[in-house]
């Protein structure tokens, strides 16, 4: 088989099983706050709609948390048994932050429990909206508390190693890494943007399927606004990500912007093939100064080549890639999301032709392929290193051998809760159209005389 | 402070036996029902009261395996070797639990294989997990080259392992099918009651001659965990006499709820009385709570965090159990 090597297995059943889990846990994070948006504008406004759209939200909202939650605690768990000599070292310094994320997750699933389930058993809604906030804070705090963990693997401190053995642990220096900053921003940013764009993507659909709701079209408009905002701050932050890995792990930088030489003015290149020989790039687009100020803020600043490093230290090259497809979705949701709200300002028509907003049913796919990306270069740009400069994925690995069956069998799991999620998730909403809905509402709301009639 | 530890991590282990054998058992006897012809009887009851609760029953089982890495980082390295298969089988199966209680409620109604999955997983997982219990107790790990190998072999051909596994199979369904019976009853279904009664009178036996065949293993297996439970007699003989009691509440058809804190009770001497006879190995003779013990200064932030967070979370649990379990018109299906 493939999976003779433990390591590599246990590398590719991490990956696949992270990859799988963050898509629902980007949504189990930011659907939240789009759902108490929702809610609080239709109080505020008293307009069924918006309440209807956090209802209905809501509803798909129970079957993504519940695969987030049966992934995550594999996850979990896997991490234990697949690098048990990691989990062994980091156990002593890094299980603050992994142990309060389950209190955070405690205390999410508490009352998202009571929020599903007691939709009509509080007389004022505003009570039963508060139960959100807690969902949605909880949900926070766990994506804060992992990102930690993960930026303590990027910016290990908090100990020192004396003689093999680990000595004056602190666990809440470790807390505090230098990478935490930036990243837990650029995650929580991003995971809003993608739920935002994923809402939008199912009312542009629905808009095309010829719906001339008016439910579809608020719906539309509040998203894309919601995604506007957290795009740029998505882009800004991850500005910031890039001047963190200048500073303190240049050879992730060196190894996605494949730059051999340390230099001043140093360019960005975008896309191309590489030569591996000679170190040259073809194909490529060259922004002259644009690493430079990426890294630091100024067109002049040195930034250090992967050349730097030893050959067994650097970086797996394809990383470029990874961040190439972050960046240019990045870039392009800006830009239509900035079209989509400056064009309906306007009164312009391309805004509500069909191909924009096919353009517009893109966003939601694309931004969780950039958040898969973004992954994928944070992790493989830590390569060798599971504990950047302390411990190798190699020595952290199980030394079990059946990682490989593991693998085949957590596949097929993964495959079936994906196509499962999204038949249900179509099934509840084709089962419950917009307008029967809207009806009943209007008619619990208007009291008896719809009824009648 | 080790102490302390292992206490509050047996204590979570043991919310989670319970919690979850009522959740496991009630999934058991639900596809039962399907197949013997008594369609859904009990598939409101599992609607009602564990839809809500079953995520919060999973939290209790990731707490239990992130503090234990917390407190004893050394057992991530001896279990989380060891236990890569029967781990990953149980993570399959809770996933295919999980995704029941997404799928079902909103899909296909009533799709019989999906049911009969979800039961025949709730018996599987017990059994799987409980396997850990036989491998913690010793003599089925050898150090090789500094690093531990499980003998699978010698596992599944002990009586010991398959005692246990048994035990655990026969207590998720004496559990769950007493507290059914008291839910039934507050939710006045009396044909989910009887039905309910009937199970737990029937499961509370096997109980017993699973629980004492496993003390009479251990005088052969290990001789060191056998005395230590002896040395507890007075634990397991209060157990014993709760079990009596709550079988007699049910048989006498009253205080079924006197009958869910007595059944409590005694899984909670047994319970208990097994850990400390356990006491001090994690994993006999490799790891023992001493040896594996964290930093102190993890040790001292941990239990911080553990009470501020539990100073959080007795407030929201009240809250739910409140209005989940003990909301006399939303057990009754008065409210929706
Ligand atoms: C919708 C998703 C998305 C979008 C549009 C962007 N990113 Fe991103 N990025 C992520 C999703 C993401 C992520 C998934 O959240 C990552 C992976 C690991 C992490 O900390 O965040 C990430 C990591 C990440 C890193 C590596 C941080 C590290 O390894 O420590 C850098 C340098 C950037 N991003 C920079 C950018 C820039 C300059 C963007 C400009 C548009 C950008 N990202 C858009
Ligand atoms: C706290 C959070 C995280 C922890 C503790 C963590 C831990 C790990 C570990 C132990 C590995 C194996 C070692 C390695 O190959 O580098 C790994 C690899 C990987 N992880 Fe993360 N991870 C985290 C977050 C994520 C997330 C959310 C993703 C999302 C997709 C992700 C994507 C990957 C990928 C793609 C790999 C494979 C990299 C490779 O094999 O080179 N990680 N991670
Ligand atoms: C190695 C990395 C990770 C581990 C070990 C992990 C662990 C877990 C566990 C155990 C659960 C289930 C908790 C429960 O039973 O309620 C879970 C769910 C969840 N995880 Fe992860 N997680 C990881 C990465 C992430 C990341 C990077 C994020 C956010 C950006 C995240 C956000 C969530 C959320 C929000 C949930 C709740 C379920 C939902 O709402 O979908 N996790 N995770």
């Amino acid at each position: 088989m493939i999976f003779d090597d433990p390591v590599f297995a246990s590398r590719m059943l991490t990956l696949l099983t992270l990859s799988v889990h963050i898509l629902y846990a980007t949504v189990g994070v930011g659907i939240p706050l789009m759902i108490i948006i929702a809610q609080w504008i239709g109080i505020k406004k008293n307009d069924n709609h918006y309440i209807l759209m956090a209802r209905r939200w809501a509803r798909g909202f129970v079957i993504t948390v519940a695969v987030g939650v049966v992934t995550g605690t594999i996850i979990g768990l896997q991490l234990s048994l697949l690098w048990p000599n990691f989990m062994e070292l980091a156990g002593n310094i890094i299980a603050l932050p992994l142990f309060m994320e389950v209190f955070a997750f405690f205390f999410e699933a508490i009352f998202l429990g009571i929020y599903l389930y007691t939709w009509d058993r509080f007389e004022n809604q505003k009570k039963h909206f508060l139960l959100l906030i807690p969902v949605a804070l909880g949900a926070g705090m766990s994506a804060y508390f992992i990102t930690v963990v993960n930026g303590f693997m990027n910016a290990p401190q908090g100990f020192d190693i004396v003689d093999g053995t680990l000595v004056n642990a602190n666990p809440v220096l470790a807390m505090f890494n230098l990478a935490a900053p930036t990243k837990v921003a650029h995650v929580l940013a991003t995971a809003y943007m993608t739920s935002a764009f994923i809402l939008a993507t199912i009312a542009a659909f629905c808009l095309i399927r010829g719906s001339k709701q008016a439910y579809h079209k608020k719906a539309l408009h509040m998203t894309m606004k919601i995604g506007l905002i957290f795009s740029i701050a998505a882009a800004l932050i991850g500005d910031f990500s890039g001047k963190y890995l200048a500073e303190y792990q240049p050879e992730k930088l060196a190894a996605a912007e494949w730059h051999f030489e340390t230099e001043r003015g140093a360019p960005l290149v975008m896309y191309g093939v590489l030569d591996e020989e000679t170190q040259e790039v073809k194909y490529g687009i060259k922004i002259p100064y644009a690493l430079s100020i990426l890294a630091f803020g100024s067109p002049n600043a040195e930034v250090i080549g992967l050349n730097e490093f030893p050959v067994e230290e650097q970086p797996p090259l394809e990383v470029h890639y990874y961040f190439d497809i972050m960046v240019t979705i990045g870039s392009f949701m800006i830009v239509v999301a900035l079209l989509y709200w400056f064009g309906m300002r306007q009164g312009y028509s391309f805004v509500t032709s069909k191909w924009f907003r096919w353009i517009i049913v893109l966003g939601g796919p694309l931004s969780m392929l950039a958040i898969e990306a973004g992954w994928w270069l944070a992790e493989f740009g830590r390569q060798p290193w599971i504990l950047r400069g302390i411990m190798t994925v190699d020595q952290a690995a199980t030394s079990s051998d059946y990682v490989g069956h593991m693998f085949v069998l957590f596949a097929i799991l993964y495959a079936i809760l994906m196509i499962g999620t999204l038949v249900i998730l179509r099934k509840i909403f084709a089962n419950n159209p917009v307008e029967k809905e809207l009806a009943k509402l209007d008619a619990e709301k208007g009291g008896g005389q719809t009824w009648k009639s | 402070m080790e102490i302390l530890g292992i206490s509050v991590l047996w204590t979570f282990l043991f919310g989670y036996v319970i919690l979850g054998s009522i959740d496991f058992g009630a999934g058991f006897f639900n596809a039962y029902s399907i197949f013997t012809g008594k369609e859904r009887v009990l598939s409101k009851i599992i609607q009602r009261y564990l839809s809500p609760v079953w995520e919060v029953t999973n939290v209790f089982f990731v707490f239990f395996f992130v503090g234990i890495v917390g407190f004893f980082p050394q057992s991530a390295f001896y279990f989380g070797t060891i236990l890569l298969v029967p781990g990953s089988i149980a993570l399959i199966l809770m996933a295919i639990r999980g995704s029941y209680y997404a799928f079902e409620s909103y899909g296909t109604k009533g799709h019989k294989g999906y049911a009969f999955m979800y039961g025949l997983a709730g018996l599987l997982i017990p059994a799987s997990l409980s396997v850990v219990l036989a491998i913690a107790q010793g003599g089925f790990v050898e150090i090789v080259e500094g690093s531990p190998v499980l003998d699978y072999f010698a596992l599944f051909t002990s009586p010991l392992s398959w005692s246990i596994v048994v035990l655990a199979l026969v207590a998720v369904l004496y559990i769950s099918a007493v507290f059914l019976t008291w839910y039934a009853d507050k939710a006045k279904d009396a044909d989910a009651r009887d039905l309910m009664r009937k199970y737990a009178l029937f499961w509370a036996v096997p109980l017993i001659v699973a629980a004492s065949g496993i003390i009479i293993e251990l005088y052969s297996h290990n001789r060191a965990l056998f005395d230590g439970i002896m040395n507890l007699w007075y634990m397991f003989a209060i157990s014993f006499v709760l079990w009596a009691l709550t079988v007699w509440f049910i048989w006498k058809r009253r205080n079924y709820t006197t009958a869910v804190w007595l059944l409590i009770g005694q899984f909670a001497f047994a319970f208990y009385g097994y850990g400390i006879a356990h006491y001090p190995y994690l994993l006999y003779p490799h790891l023992s709570i001493y040896e594996g013990f964290t930093n102190q200064a993890m040790a001292i932030s941990l239990v911080v965090v553990f009470v501020l967070g539990l100073a959080l979370l007795i407030p929201s649990l009240y809250l739910l159990v409140r209005l989940f379990l003990f909301d006399k018109d939303y057990i009754q299906g008065n409210k929706e």
